[in-house]
């Protein structure tokens, strides 16, 4: 059933397919709505039951010479983003948290089906983006920090692991299991009261009451879902349909596609209705401007939005 | 009225007398060493041990450092039969509620197991480190260390330490987890019935379907691996970074 949503057009992909513009653009560049928005790549094509998803090669395949380290590094880096890259990342997030099983899983936006489809002409920002600056956009808004230069060791090691896990995948071919796999919008819409209920039930167990996420020590363990230690507003897995398709595929840990794709949808709404990091595309200081430029046509957000009285995206520190 | 509050009167006075103990304040530590009023609850250090690490080879576990709310949520499990085990139910059947919550803050308080934090580990795919520290994602088999937190020092109140447990007791609590299959009848043969898992109080259903999915010999590798990252002298350091 899942595999017969077509949605195309609503359908975000995610912190993936977010914001590479923003970090390539230049000042003089023109910036309207539909240049700038964060919307995506058209849904990945249906997975034929008989087949399995690509299956990237196994940590065993990696060479024991420089290139093969450099494969061991981004791996590390992918993991242990915040630890191995602080000066980067301006929340506590890791790849790893939007890219399940280091960037393995299908319909976790795995790297395998991401890298062969770039670089790629995007009309969003009328030029061609290469997998380095898709990249920066996880950066900037995933992980609320500074995006690395495009020849660091950071993004060069991050690559070349993305550029490993892809081997024999077909380049310029999207591939079933690609982005999150998103359901389609519930007939009757979505519910944050609903939501927060399953949220309680489900998620809060290990997000928090709060989704301040849990830590040992300084190390973050289950991620914030809202708050500053949280993506920021122009993160992708801050639209509800982004964020309910990695939910519906891959929450509860291990238990995925457990959940309804109602349910995913309304604890989706109640998780990005809260307050995080501002947008950091912020126009003239004001929301109503930035949700006008950048989140009206991409796909389903509050930003901007009244909710319980509160206009959100007022940003946190 | 009289005739109601005349006998519950002399039962007050009466209790004192029954539960010596129960008019002073309940100390968890007492119960460790000499046990509950109840001669029934035994000291817990019988089994688990005078520093509260337990005894590996009998696979006793480790109490010493573990969240006061896990264990006095173990405690009302064994009580109310959702964690089966002939030794702790008696004695979790025994216990006061002043003196689960008396002796799980004390457990709580004894040193916590440390780690200490090292570079990034490399396992060997099909070795237990593999599935403490990768998983097996194809079958919806998160990495140990994703939930229990790095180098498997537990999480929260919800996620135990599995570092400083021993082998034998990690393995009976996936075992415990599990239960298992039934064995049709063959020529040869008599069918064997299914045990049911005789834990089952993870929340959520989180811990039945990866103990249900792992093989018997990633549990006994499992198991190994974080029964031998031993224990580090030096205090928890909660400053430095934890790789995964």
């Amino acid at each position: 059933m899942k595999n017969a949503k077509i949605l195309a057009a609503l359908l975000g992909s995610i912190c993936l397919f977010a914001g590479v513009a923003q970090a390539a653009d230049t000042a003089n560049t023109p910036r309207n709505s539909r240049l700038d928005d964060q919307t995506q790549l058209p849904k990945a094509p249906a997975k034929p039951v008989s087949q399995q998803y690509f299956q990237p090669p196994a940590d065993t395949d990696i060479p024991n010479n420089a290139f093969g380290e450099l494969v061991r590094r981004g791996q590390d880096l992918f993991m242990n983003t915040k630890a191995l890259a602080p000066e980067y990342v301006g929340n506590e997030m890791n790849c790893v948290n939007c890219h399940i099983d280091r960037g393995r899983k299908a319909n976790s936006a795995p790297l395998w089906a991401a890298y062969p489809m770039y670089p790629a002409y995007r009309k969003k920002n009328n030029k061609v983006n290469t997998y380095v600056e898709r990249m920066q956009g996880c950066f900037q808004f995933s992980m609320n920090g500074k995006p690395p230069t495009a020849d660091s060791e950071i993004l060069t090691a991050l690559t070349t692991y993305a550029y490993w896990l892809s081997t024999g995948a077909p380049t310029g071919k999207a591939l079933p299991g690609r982005g999150f796999d998103e359901p389609p919008p519930p007939k009757g819409g979505y519910d944050i009261a609903r939501g927060k209920a399953v949220y309680e039930k489900q998620c809060q167990l290990c997000h928090g009451e709060n989704g301040e996420g849990k830590k040992v020590g300084v190390t973050s363990v289950f991620p914030a879902l809202w708050g500053k230690d949280s993506y920021n507003w122009g993160a992708g897995m801050h639209r509800i349909n982004t964020a309910a398709g990695f939910i519906q595929h891959n929450m509860p840990l291990g238990r995925g596609e457990t959940l309804s794709d109602q349910e995913a949808w309304d604890v989706a709404a109640y998780i990005n209705s809260h307050e995080r990091p501002q947008d950091p595309r912020l126009v003239n200081g004001s929301i109503d401007e930035t949700r006008k430029r950048y989140h009206a046509d991409d796909g389903v957000n509050l930003y901007g939005v009244v909710v319980n009285g509160k206009k959100l995206g007022q940003g946190v520190q | 009225m009289r005739k109601l509050i005349t006998p519950l009167l002399s039962g007050l006075l009466l209790l004192p007398a029954l539960l010596p103990l129960s008019a002073q304040a309940v100390d968890g530590s007492d119960i460790m060493q000499k046990g509950g009023a109840n001669p029934a609850a035994m000291p817990c250090i019988t089994c688990h041990g005078t520093d509260g690490k337990g005894m590996a080879a009998a696979g006793f576990p480790r109490l010493a450092g573990l969240p006061e709310a896990y264990i006095a949520k173990q405690l009302a499990d064994f009580k109310a039969g959702r964690r089966e085990n002939a030794v702790m139910q008696p004695i979790a059947q025994s216990l006061t509620p002043e003196e689960v919550a008396a002796v799980a803050k004390a457990y709580a308080e004894l040193p916590k197991v440390n780690i200490k934090p090292g570079p990034v580990e490399r396992p060997q795919p099909g070795s237990g480190a593999w599935i403490a520290l990768r998983g097996a994602w194809e079958r919806n088999i998160p990495e140990c260390t994703l939930c229990h937190g790095p180098a498997g020092v537990g999480v929260g109140d919800t996620f135990p330490p599995l570092a400083g447990q021993s082998a034998l007791y990690i393995e009976n609590q996936l075992k415990a987890w599990r239960g298992t299959k039934a064995v049709a009848a063959t020529r040869k043969t008599k069918a064997v019935a299914a045990v049911p898992p005789s834990r089952r109080n993870d929340p959520n259903g989180l811990m039945a379907h990866i103990a249900v999915d792992l093989s018997e010999a990633e549990i006994k590798a499992v198991s190994d691996y974080f029964a031998g990252l031993g224990e580090s002298k030096e205090a928890f350091d909660e400053s430095q970074h934890r790789l995964r």
